[in-house]
C-alpha cells in the first residue's frame, strides 16, 4: 500500500466560518495536519479571527490565542517564555497572521521576534490584501490588483507599488529556516512543515492563500489558481536554511504568466502592456531565485561569516 | 528579614524576584530604566529563575506578558509615561483577558513639551481600562504594595491586573531604608500561581475569542463583579501581609488627622509625605486640618471617601495631572462619589505637582489656607504665574 503524503489527522473541524474555497482555510488545516496536537496557535485579528467561529465554539482542535493585529510577534514570544517557565518542551508554537499583521502593521513585532530569535514558527498567510475588512489594499498587494482602495476608475488603475519582498525581509534576520508553502502543493506543503516542526529557533512559512470574493474568482478555482500561481512563477515554492536556498518545485519552462492573472476578476482591467510588464518582473525574480540558489550551493565566503543557528530538534 | 538602602526602582525589582515572577518582558524609557537593569542583574546570576523578554516596544512587551500570562505563567513589567500610552491598546486587553499581571509605572509627564518629571497624567489616561491602580508613598511601600497586587491579581475572586505607580525620581531615583521580607516569608504569603487554565496546550481551547452583542456584554459585567470583590479581597490580602511582615499601608484611603477637622486635602503619591508634616505644623497652631492618602484609585474607594466625608468641613483634592474634565481627575471621582451621600461638604480640586514641579509645604500650606477662607473655589490651580505672558 502506498505511504500517505498527507497526514490523515485533521485538527480543524468542519463548521469553521469561512468563505467557499479559503485558500487561509486550507493553510491552516493542512499546517496542523502537519504540527499536530501539540500546538498553540496565536491569531491577530485577520479572517481566522472569524473562521475560528465566535465563542463559545472553536474550529481548532488546539489551543488558540487571539491578540490584537500588531503583536503577534509579541505574543510568540510570550507563549513560548511561559512554556519553557513551566517546563513544557513538546509544544510547536506558531502565530498564524495575514499579510497585513506580518508585512505592514505586525512587521515590526515580526522583527522583534526574528531577532530575538524566538522558538516558534511565524506564518504568514497571504491573501494580498486585507480581507476580513473587505479587501483594502496592503504591502503584500501585488501591482496593478484591484482592490477596494485601489479601484479602477478614472485615473486610477489599480494598486500602483510593488508587493512588498517579505521573504527578503525575514531572510535579512537570518532565521532557522524560511519557505514559501502553498496549498495546491499539498505533498511539499507537509514535508516543509515536518522539516520545520523538528527544528529550533525562529522559523518562517510565507503561505499562499487564494481569497475567491478578494481576487475575484469562482470558488472552486482555488487550486487552480494556486497551481497558476507556483507554475507560471508568480509564487516559487522554495526553502532557504542558513544561507542554502532550494527550489522545492521547478516544472521545466513556466506557464505564461498571462494565464495566473487571467484566471483572476482583479486583474481584468491590466492592459496587455502591464501583463508584459508583470510578466517580466516575474521572469526576473525567478532568474534571481534560480541564480541564488546557484550561489548557494557553492561554497561562499558569506556562508562562513553568517552563522546559521542550530537546528538540532528537541 | 534584611534592611536595605533601596530606591523605589529597586524595590520594585526586589519584589518582582520575592514574587518569583516567572516571565519578565520590558522596553527601557526614563525613568523606568533601573527596574529592568536590576531584573536583568537577578536574572544574570541566578537570584531569579525567570524568562525574560527583551523586546523592542512597549507594545510588545505588553503582549509577550498577556500571552504568557495566558498559559498560566506569573508576569511583571514596567514602563512609564509615553511607554504605558503606546501600551494602550494592550493595557485594555490585558484586563479584558482577565490576566492577572502586574506593572510597575514610574508615573512622568507625557509630552509634547518632552518632561521626564513626576505627573500622574500617564496612569490618569489608562484608569478606565480594567486595571487595578495603586499610588505609593514611599519605596517600602512599592516593594510592599507588588508583592499584594501579585496575590490579589492572582486571587480567583479578583483576576485582574494591577499597575503599582511611583512618582519619577521623588521615589524611582531617590534612597530609602526598605525592610525586604525573606523569601521564606513571601513564599509563605506568595504560593505559586495557580494556572487559572483556560489555555491549555493539546486540547481545543481558546482565549480572546470574538463574541456578538449577544454575549459581549456578559464579559464586561463579569469583570465589573470582579472589580466590585477588590475591596473585600484587598482587606484580606493585607491582613495576612501584615501577619507575614509586620506592615500595613492603612487600606484604600489612608486618614491622617481627620477627626473634626474643617479642611482635609486628599493626596495620591510623594505629595502626601510633605503635606502630612504640614498637618503637623498646622495642628500645632491650632488649625484643624487633616489629610487623606488615596493610595487605590481603581477600583475607586467610594465608601471610604463618603466615610471621610461624613466627618469633615471641607475637601480639596490635590491631583497631580491635568485631564481636561471638569475637575482633576482624583477630584471628579471623589465629587461623584459623595454626589449620592447625604452629607456632602464642599469639594475643591487642586493642580498641583503637574509635570514634576516641587508640591513645597508652601503649596500645601496654601491649599489648606485656601480650603480654611470660607470663599472655596471649585478648581484652583497651584503655583502658576498667571501674569507671565507667552508670545505666539
Amino acid at each position: 500500500m502506498a505511504k500517505l503524503t498527507i497526514p490523515a489527522q485533521e485538527l480543524m473541524y468542519s463548521g469553521h466560518a469561512a468563505c467557499p474555497g479559503c485558500g487561509a482555510a486550507l493553510a491552516m488545516r493542512l499546517l496542523l495536519k502537519g504540527l499536530g496536537p501539540r500546538t498553540v496557535v496565536s491569531v491577530p485579528a485577520c479572517c481566522w479571527t472569524v473562521i475560528a467561529t465566535p465563542y463559545p465554539t472553536t474550529a481548532l482542535g488546539v489551543a488558540m490565542l487571539d491578540n490584537p493585529i500588531e503583536a503577534t510577534g509579541a505574543s510568540i514570544s510570550g507563549i513560548r517564555a511561559a512554556l519553557d517557565a513551566m517546563g513544557e518542551k513538546d509544544v510547536t508554537v506558531v502565530g498564524f497572521a495575514g499579510d497585513g499583521g506580518t508585512a505592514d502593521i505586525g512587521l515590526q513585532a515580526l522583527s522583534g521576534m526574528l531577532e530575538r530569535g524566538t522558538n516558534a514558527i511565524f506564518v504568514m498567510y497571504d491573501n494580498e490584501a486585507y480581507m476580513n475588512t473587505g479587501v483594502q489594499r496592503s504591502g503584500a498587494t501585488p501591482q496593478g490588483a484591484w482592490t477596494t482602495t485601489t479601484p479602477v476608475e478614472g485615473a486610477e488603475h489599480g494598486k500602483p507599488e510593488a508587493k512588498k519582498d517579505v521573504m527578503a525581509i525575514v531572510l535579512a534576520h537570518h532565521p532557522t529556516y524560511a519557505a514559501t508553502l502553498n496549498p495546491a502543493f499539498p505533498e511539499d506543503f507537509e514535508r516543509k512543515v515536518e522539516k520545520a516542526k523538528g527544528m529550533v529557533g525562529p522559523r518562517f512559512f510565507h503561505i499562499f492563500a487564494p481569497c475567491a470574493p478578494g481576487w475575484r474568482f469562482d470558488s472552486e478555482k482555488t487550486i487552480a489558481v494556486g497551481r497558476l500561481a507556483t507554475d507560471t512563477g508568480v509564487f516559487p515554492l522554495y526553502e532557504v536554511e542558513g544561507d542554502r536556498y532550494h527550489i522545492t518545485r521547478k516544472s521545466g519552462t513556466l506557464k505564461p504568466v498571462e494565464e495566473y492573472l487571467s484566471a483572476q476578476g482583479r486583474f481584468r482591467h491590466l492592459t496587455p502592456r502591464d501583463v508584459a510588464a508583470v510578466s517580466e518582473h516575474v521572469h526576473r525574480t525567478w532568474e534571481r531565485l534560480l541564480a541564488r540558489e546557484r550561489e548557494s550551493m557553492t561554497s561562499s565566503p558569506l556562508a562562513a561569516v553568517s552563522a546559521p543557528r542550530a537546528t538540532a530538534a528537541t | 528579614m534584611t534592611k536595605m538602602v533601596l530606591s523605589g526602582n529597586s524595590a520594585q525589582a526586589h519584589a518582582a524576584r520575592l514574587a518569583r515572577v516567572q516571565v519578565i518582558s520590558a522596553y527601557p524609557i526614563t525613568p523606568q530604566t533601573s527596574i529592568v537593569e536590576k531584573i536583568a542583574d537577578f536574572v544574570a546570576t541566578g537570584a531569579l529563575k525567570a524568562q525574560y523578554i527583551k523586546v523592542e516596544s512597549e507594545h510588545s512587551a505588553l503582549q509577550v506578558v498577556v500571552s504568557a500570562s495566558g498559559l498560566g505563567a506569573r508576569t511583571y513589567t514596567a514602563t512609564s509615561s509615553h511607554g504605558l500610552l503606546l501600551m494602550h491598546e494592550l493595557v485594555h486587553w490585558a484586563s479584558g483577558a482577565r490576566a492577572p499581571i502586574v506593572m510597575g509605572v514610574i508615573n512622568r509627564a507625557v509630552g509634547p513639551p518632552w518632561n521626564i518629571g513626576a505627573d500622574h497624567t500617564d496612569t490618569m489616561s489608562q484608569r478606565d481600562t480594567g486595571w487595578i491602580q495603586f499610588y505609593a508613598e514611599s519605596n517600602q511601600e512599592v516593594l510592599d504594595t507588588v508583592l499584594m497586587s501579585f496575590r490579589l491579581a492572582e486571587h480567583p475572586d479578583v483576576r485582574l491586573p494591577v499597575m503599582v505607580t511611583e512618582d519619577a525620581f521623588y521615589l524611582s531615583h531617590t534612597l530609602e531604608p526598605v525592610e525586604v521580607p525573606d523569601q521564606d516569608v513571601v513564599d509563605g504569603f506568595l504560593p505559586p500561581r495557580e494556572p487559572h487554565a483556560v489555555l491549555v496546550p493539546g486540547t481545543a481551547s481558546r482565549l480572546g475569542s470574538f463574541t456578538g452583542p449577544d454575549r459581549y456584554v456578559d464579559f464586561r459585567w463579569e469583570e465589573a463583579k470582579a472589580m466590585e470583590r477588590v475591596p473585600a479581597t484587598l482587606a484580606r490580602v493585607e491582613e495576612e501581609y501584615r501577619r507575614a511582615t509586620g506592615r500595613y499601608h492603612g487600606g484604600p484611603l489612608e486618614t491622617y488627622r481627620t477627626d473634626d477637622a474643617d479642611a482635609v486635602l486628599v493626596t495620591m503619591g510623594t505629595s502626601t509625605t510633605t503635606a502630612r508634616a504640614v498637618v503637623d505644623e498646622m495642628r500645632a497652631v491650632g488649625k484643624k486640618v487633616g489629610l487623606a492618602k488615596l493610595r487605590l484609585f481603581r477600583p475607586f474607594p467610594n465608601e471610604e471617601v463618603r466615610a471621610l466625608a461624613a466627618t469633615v468641613g471641607r475637601l480639596g483634592v490635590v491631583d497631580r495631572s491635568y485631564t481636561f474634565g471638569p475637575m482633576g481627575a482624583a477630584a471628579t471621582e471623589v465629587s461623584a462619589a459623595l454626589y449620592p451621600s447625604p452629607r456632602r461638604p464642599s469639594v475643591t480640586g487642586f493642580y498641583a505637582g503637574v509635570g514634576g514641579r516641587d508640591v513645597t509645604p508652601h503649596v500645601v500650606r496654601r491649599m489648606y489656607d485656601t480650603l480654611l477662607s470660607g470663599t472655596v473655589p471649585e478648581v484652583h490651580w497651584e503655583d502658576i504665574e498667571e501674569e507671565v505672558a507667552v508670545d505666539g
